[in-house]
């Protein structure tokens, strides 16, 4: 009797600790991430106004206007994502060609390793800013210069439409490509050896055991990788501001762009906050596959 | 047979070639540039400096208060950093070792924090410190990197890390006298050095590169940090002074490639595992 109520003090000492080592954490979360997720979906159905100080209940207004009466933000979307669509890919493929490549040990493998990885670690802006200068129109930038030698005209890329989402795609792709190429490369070590050196034996060619063996085995990987990338494609800004400044002509102006034009430029906090709204909901979902897929692949796995 | 070394080896060739264009020249230009008057980085690209003009590092400093910046970074980036550590390590270490109501759902919770991108929240949050008196300040910059998604995924990782640490230790620490913050001070956050520095490394990158965050919480330029500086050496018709950017990105860049390069494993796999998150 007298035990098991000196076994609750102490439970109940622990249980006060545990409160302690926690709280700091959770504190600055409540403040720092919670609130501002609650007050992002109440700002959404405000007329907010940074400018004029205006703060008006108007129901799902700015949702209707967002959807029904802003061509603008159409095309944010639509920028947003042809920029995953055009991403997500390129960035895999080239990140499988790599690993690939790297799995089977050829010489230079550790150069590659270590320079993929060195814009991994540099930031966005200094990137952004380099590859700028890199890819100015006429032949002042290197990029078009050594165009010119091969004779080609190159475009005045950041400031065509079209050549300027292709340009910051680009950037994006080089920008992350190591860790993917990371990642892929971990899991093509991981691949059971024995299984290739059958298909080998049985006289699979190269293009066979990637088609039939080494694709299927990386699967579950690059379904994830997928998910992650794309995740990443939705939150692009610095490269983009840098880059581009949402033109020419809006075709670079994406959603987390948008938010930040509407907020900041034109001080529509609230109208801004219904954006973030939007894309607090696909990144969401894509959070949820990314969750549910992961268990599925943690459970295939072993 | 040889015919097909021959196509290998042009093969690695091709590819060397195509990585060092795309992953190290850029930062070659960069440095070559870097060291050329503002006429000379236009045209036919040299593979050296063609003047050596380290005035233009000088003159960096001159134009804007690229000093200030430089420190606004480092205070950033280190506060940040060992703020995500401290509070990290403590409430992975409550997740883990310690039994309490509602641990499972408060850790649910703090998970959420993982996948929130600050775009979301960013209008708010501006709001927020602004009535808290951070405005055109410096904290904001400091507080996101320990409580916001890079601070919820040091908590992950320290509170799986501290979940493997077999019970003797603590046992062992309290016949020694040690209370539960001593036991976790001197005991487990020592152990901890693995997480600490994958933890550590990933929020010193995210406070030094960010970009957003001082955009909208600082105004005025004596509290810009370097991603907001680099690009703020233009001349009178507002056209980019390249020399002088690229001085100015190679003085941010520099550093933490060098620390990349000394810690290569270590970045990486940090990178890695947050990529995987």
């Amino acid at each position: 009797m007298k035990k098991s109520a000196a076994a609750r003090r102490n439970a109940r000492r622990e249980a006060l600790a545990g409160y302690g080592f926690v709280l700091p954490q959770l504190v600055g979360f409540c403040l720092l991430v919670l609130l501002p997720l609650i007050n992002v979906f109440i700002y959404s159905f405000h007329n907010k106004n940074m400018l004029f100080g205006t703060n008006i209940y108007v129901g799902f207004d700015n949702f209707a206007n967002l959807f029904g009466n802003d061509p603008l933000f159409w095309l944010t979307l639509k920028n947003t994502l042809v920029f995953s669509v055009l991403l997500v890919p390129l960035n895999l493929v080239l990140a499988l060609l790599l690993a690939l490549y790297l799995g089977e040990g050829r010489p230079g493998t550790r150069y590659i390793r270590t320079v993929i990885f060195l814009p991994v670690v540099t930031s966005g802006v200094a990137w952004a800013i380099v590859w700028k200068y890199l890819l100015q129109g006429g032949t002042a930038g290197p990029i078009n210069w050594f165009l010119s030698l091969l004779g080609v005209q190159g475009p005045n890329w950041l400031l065509e439409k079209g050549w300027a989402m292709a340009a910051v795609v680009v950037n994006r792709v080089l920008k992350n490509l190591g860790t993917n190429v990371l990642i892929f490369f971990g899991a093509v070590m991981n691949m059971p050896q024995d299984v290739i050196e059958a298909a080998r034996m049985d006289g699979a060619g190269s293009f066979t055991l990637l088609r039939k063996i080494k694709l299927p085995l990386l699967m579950p990987t690059i379904l994830m990788v997928a998910i992650v990338t794309m995740i990443g494609s939705m939150r692009v800004f610095d490269t983009i501001r840098l880059m581009t400044d949402g033109g020419p002509e809006g075709s670079t102006m994406v959603l987390v762009y948008y938010i930040y034009h509407q907020a900041f430029k034109m001080f529509n906090t609230g109208y801004a906050s219904a954006i973030a709204v939007v894309l607090f909901v696909i990144v969401l979902v894509l959070t949820i596959a990314q969750w549910t897929l992961r268990k599925r692949v943690s459970h295939y796995e072993g | 047979m040889k015919a097909k070394r021959v196509t290998q080896r042009a093969g690695q060739v091709v590819m060397l070639v195509a990585v060092t264009a795309l992953f190290v020249y850029p930062f070659w230009w960069m440095l070559v540039n870097s060291l050329n008057t503002a006429a000379q980085v236009f045209g036919a690209p040299t593979l050296l400096p063609v003047s050596w003009r380290w005035r233009n590092y000088v003159e960096i400093f001159e134009i804007q208060p690229f000093a200030r910046h430089c420190v606004n970074s480092v205070l950033v980036a280190v506060v940040g950093t060992a703020g995500n550590i401290l509070v990290a390590g403590l409430s992975g270490y409550g997740f883990a070792r310690l039994r309490f109501p509602g641990r499972g759902v408060l850790f649910m919770l703090l998970l959420t924090a993982l996948m929130m991108p600050i775009e979301v929240i960013i209008v708010p949050l501006f709001f927020q410190m602004l009535g808290w008196g951070f405005d055109d300040s410096l904290v904001p910059l400091m507080l996101l990197p320990i409580f916001g998604s890079q601070g919820a995924f040091s908590a992950f990782m320290f509170r799986q890390f501290f979940v493997t640490v077999p019970g003797e230790l603590e046992e062992a620490a309290k016949l020694d006298g040690l209370g539960y913050f001593g036991t976790f001070w001197h005991i487990m956050l020592p152990i901890a050095k693995p997480v600490i520095s994958s933890g550590a490394i990933l929020a010193f990158l995210a406070a030094w590169n960010t970009y957003l965050e001082p955009l909208v919480f600082t105004s005025s330029i004596e509290k810009y940090t370097l991603p907001l500086s680099l690009n703020n050496f233009n001349d009178a018709y507002g056209q980019p002074q390249w020399n002088l950017q690229m001085a100015a990105t190679t003085v941010s860049v520099l550093p933490i490639m060098l620390v990349y390069l000394f810690f290569q494993e270590k970045v990486t796999d940090a990178m890695v595992n947050s990529g995987l998150k």
